[in-house]
């Protein structure tokens, strides 16, 4: 018989560490249908036929968040056998909240209390008899860091689901949470709406009925005169208590929390006392080391895997694995099976020269996860958006969004992965779409180069390429949120600052390794494809004969048909046209494809590749060739990460629309008030446009916000 | 007074919560509820957010948020 067993529970509760603990190397991990929740299930280990499934980390079972409104609708509409309830044993108060809602739900609860270790360490003492009966749930004690007691409670969960379903389970009556006029009320719903929802969730429908729960009264569609009567009774309870429904449920069952905490549980620490995370936030999050401290573990993590040991890593990939060791052993073979020229071309120059860049990137992103995994796991990252939130608020992001821009300077797709840890759909799209700005490492050489050959006195251009793309982030910020997409007060901050935990190795790894694998699969699809192509067009022409000149093949045929597209912003010439466009598809490109274009044999050789690309640009074609690279979409790697991070096509549109548009406008304006400024043009009509499109870009920044409505349903919806 | 003005290292006891919707059923969901004891721990280094001691454990919550917490010096 195949068992369900969900596994719920609070953020920072330790439930990823149990779910590896019981799932060990079966873990399945995806989205949830329709939205970027993860969602992970996995095998118990020794039972085959029981099924783990990881609920994201909630609260509550509100409707207003996202991760909120998945979990309530699996575990009403799906219905596990049972629930797995882990709570953090040094926070049992909080965690008990949502104890008490999933124990409505009407699927049997386990409560397995975690961390009790560190309980026994802190010398609290708990009543777990007690607090069992109270509760009408089993407690099981488990340490999921130490691996104590985890499988035992799982296998309890098991039989209790077992149990259940054999139909001898006893049935437990639910705890008295509720008190006077709110008790009657809601015997009153129960009474009318029975028989319209399953008898075992009688109890949950009822609540939320009292509380005027929107998707509950939409999925329920009371008759319109039971409605009204129904919520006649519940302003009655409003009149009386002088609060709102959902605030009187929530007080209710808080105040039924203390009742029974205060029955069963004696913290050794006496109230408000230091702990040790305290300790460490003194120095942490102090006034005056916040910054410092915060700007030196950015900086370490960032040598770390991208200057130092990601970045040799990533070379020797590059230049050595793929550059030597798998283009020597492909060509090797490709000789010892006599190969057609073509064909040794397609594998050794398009396959492995193209996907072999893409990922050479892995050893750096994998670095780049493993410590963003280090710094979620022990609790620094609640701190980094405690210390940011007000910088990051002025332009309507959040203190989550400085990960991902940071992460950005290496690589924009772990950028826009990161935006995952933002749980506020708006915060999250706008950071998705503003994070790869800033110049990623790809973009970086086209700066250092393009600075090399045409402006060698300039100590100023890097630098100022990277002020540009903070300023467009923060600029297109400020316009963004005066649009109707973004209008709206700014999200909830209520944020736990989680207690410091050093993080389990295993943990940390898996949940690296998860974000990774995308990034690789992605390399081994969509680049792979892209290279083929590009390889095939440049290689023949269309009589599908291999060329000896490159202006001879489809690829100089596709360049010239494009060409008018940049010719306004100075990239007119169908090389610097096919430049564009494979830059397009990935950003490392767009130095080689130029050096390959003019034929320049080895492109390694620097200076030749330098004189090379000196030849094809006047200095201000230069210039707007750098800007439209710096600011397009990244590569075809990051707009598919930005399609399936959006997880909405209209959002992944206007994302991947936007990047493009200004991108080009920039280059745009560049090219042109260049020109006319610096190099004699004419001011005709090409200038106009570029003022039009400054004052444009004025207008949208220093327009008055957009109206919204206030914080409602509907602006929480994703 | 509300919460906001309360200084730091102050203990408080919540009055009533202010405001509506998804923000407020959020503050309360966390442990802000009528009657219960607050203690602002520190005010983040740039002024903005709020970090206080709440049910054993620590939330940040914005100032414009602090603003909606009534309350009175325990």
């Amino acid at each position: 018989m195949e068992i369900k067993i969900a596994l719920a529970g609070n953020p920072n509760c330790g439930k990823t560490t149990l779910f590896n603990e019981l799932t060990g190397s079966t873990q399945y991990v995806g989205n949830w249908p329709g939205v970027t929740v993860e969602k992970k299930d996995g095998r118990l280990k020794g039972h085959k036929d029981v099924i783990i499934q990881d609920l994201p980390g909630i609260y509550s079972l509100s409707p207003y968040t996202l991760e909120e409104k998945v979990s309530r609708r699996y575990l009403v509409q799906d219905r596990p056998d049972v629930i797995l309830n882990i709570i953090d044993g040094t926070n049992i108060e909080r965690n008990l909240y949502l104890t008490t809602q999933l124990i409505e739900v009407g699927i049997p609860v386990v409560v397995a209390i975690n961390m009790m270790d560190l309980v026994r360490k802190n010398k609290d003492q708990i009543d777990f008899e007690k607090l069992s009966k109270e509760l009408g749930a089993p407690i099981y004690q488990i340490s999921a860091l130490k691996g104590e007691g985890c499988i035992e409670a799982a296998e309890a969960a098991m039989e209790v689901a077992l149990a259940h379903k054999r139909g001898h389970a006893e049935v437990e009556e639910h705890p008295h949470v509720f008190m006077g006029s709110v008790e009657h009320s809601l015997a009153h719903i129960e009474e009318s709406i029975a028989g319209m929802v399953p008898d075992e969730s009688l109890r949950w429908y009822a609540i939320k009925v009292f509380e005027r729960d929107k998707e509950i009264l939409d999925e329920l569609k009371l008759p319109a005169d039971l409605a009204k009567h129904l919520d006649e009774h519940v302003q009655d309870c409003e009149r009386e208590m002088d609060d709102d429904a959902e605030s009187i449920i929530t007080n209710q069952r808080y105040e039924y929390i203390t009742r029974i905490v205060d029955l069963s549980v004696v913290k050794n620490a006496p109230k408000h006392s230091l702990t040790l995370s305290d300790r460490i936030d003194q120095v942490v999050t102090n006034r005056i080391l916040a910054l410092p401290i915060f700007v030196a573990i950015m900086t370490l993590m960032y040598y770390i895997s991208v200057t130092t040991i990601g970045g040799w890593a990533t070379d020797w990939v590059n230049d050595v694995f793929f550059g030597e060791i798998v283009t020597d052993a492909a060509t090797g073979f490709m000789e010892s099976i006599a190969a057609p020229d073509w064909l040794s071309g397609l594998v050794v120059d398009g396959i492995i020269g193209g996907v072999g860049t893409v990922l050479g990137f892995v050893p750096q992103i994998l670095l780049i996860f493993f410590f963003m995994s280090l710094l979620e796991d022990s609790g620094y990252m609640a701190r980094v958006a405690f210390i940011m939130d007000r910088i990051f608020r002025r332009f309507g992001l959040s203190g989550k969004s400085f990960i991902p821009i940071l992460i950005g300077t290496g690589c924009g797709v772990p950028a826009v992965m990161a935006a995952r840890t933002i749980e506020s759909p708006r915060d999250r799209r706008m950071t998705i779409m503003l994070s790869t700005f800033i110049p990623c490492s790809a973009k970086t050489v086209i700066i250092g180069m393009i600075t090399a050959i045409f402006f060698p006195d300039s100590v100023f251009m890097a630098p100022a390429m990277y002020f540009l793309g903070i300023a467009v982030i923060v600029l297109s910020g400020i316009a963004f949120k005066k649009t109707s997409f973004f209008a709206g007060e700014p999200a909830p901050f209520v944020m736990e600052l989680p207690a410091y935990h050093i993080p389990a190795l295993k943990g940390v790894l898996i949940h690296m390794w998860e974000r990774a694998r995308g990034f690789i699969i992605k390399a081994g699809t969509i680049i792979f494809t892209v290279c083929v192509i590009i390889w095939f067009l440049q290689t023949f022409n269309f009589s599908l004969e291999v060329v000896e000149d490159v202006e001879n093949s489809m690829l100089a045929y596709f360049g010239n048909m494009f060409a008018w597209i940049f010719a306004p912003i100075g990239l007119g010439d169908w090389k610097n046209t096919v430049a564009v466009i494979s830059a397009f598809m990935a950003k490392e490109q767009a130095i080689g494809t130029l050096a390959v274009l003019q034929g320049v044999a080895d492109p390694d050789n620097d200076v030749a590749v330098m004189a090379g690309i000196s030849a094809m640009f006047t200095p201000i074609a230069a210039f707007s060739y750098m800007i439209l690279n710096l600011f397009d979409p990244p590569c075809l790697v990051a707009m598919a990460t930005i399609y399936r991070e959006m997880d909405s096509k209209k959002w992944a549109y206007l994302a991947i629309g936007y990047q493009i548009f200004l991108g080009y406008a920039m280059a745009f304006v560049c090219y042109n008030l260049g020109s006319w400024a610096f190099y004699g043009a004419a001011f005709g009509i090409t200038q106009i446009i570029s003022c039009v499109l400054i004052a444009l870009a004025l207008y949208f920044i220093c327009r008055p916000a957009a109206p919204y409505e206030k914080e409602t349903l509907a602006s929480h919806q994703a | 007074m509300t919460l906001k003005e309360v200084p730091i290292g102050g203990i408080c006891n919540v009055l009533r919560l202010n405001g509506s919707g998804a923000v407020k059923r959020r503050i309360m969901d966390m442990g802000i509820t009528k009657g219960v004891e607050i203690k602002v721990v520190k005010i983040a280094p740039l002024g903005d957010p709020l970090e206080v001691n709440v049910r054993g454990y620590d939330l940040s919550l914005r100032m414009d948020e602090a603003d909606k917490i009534d309350v009175e010096l325990a």
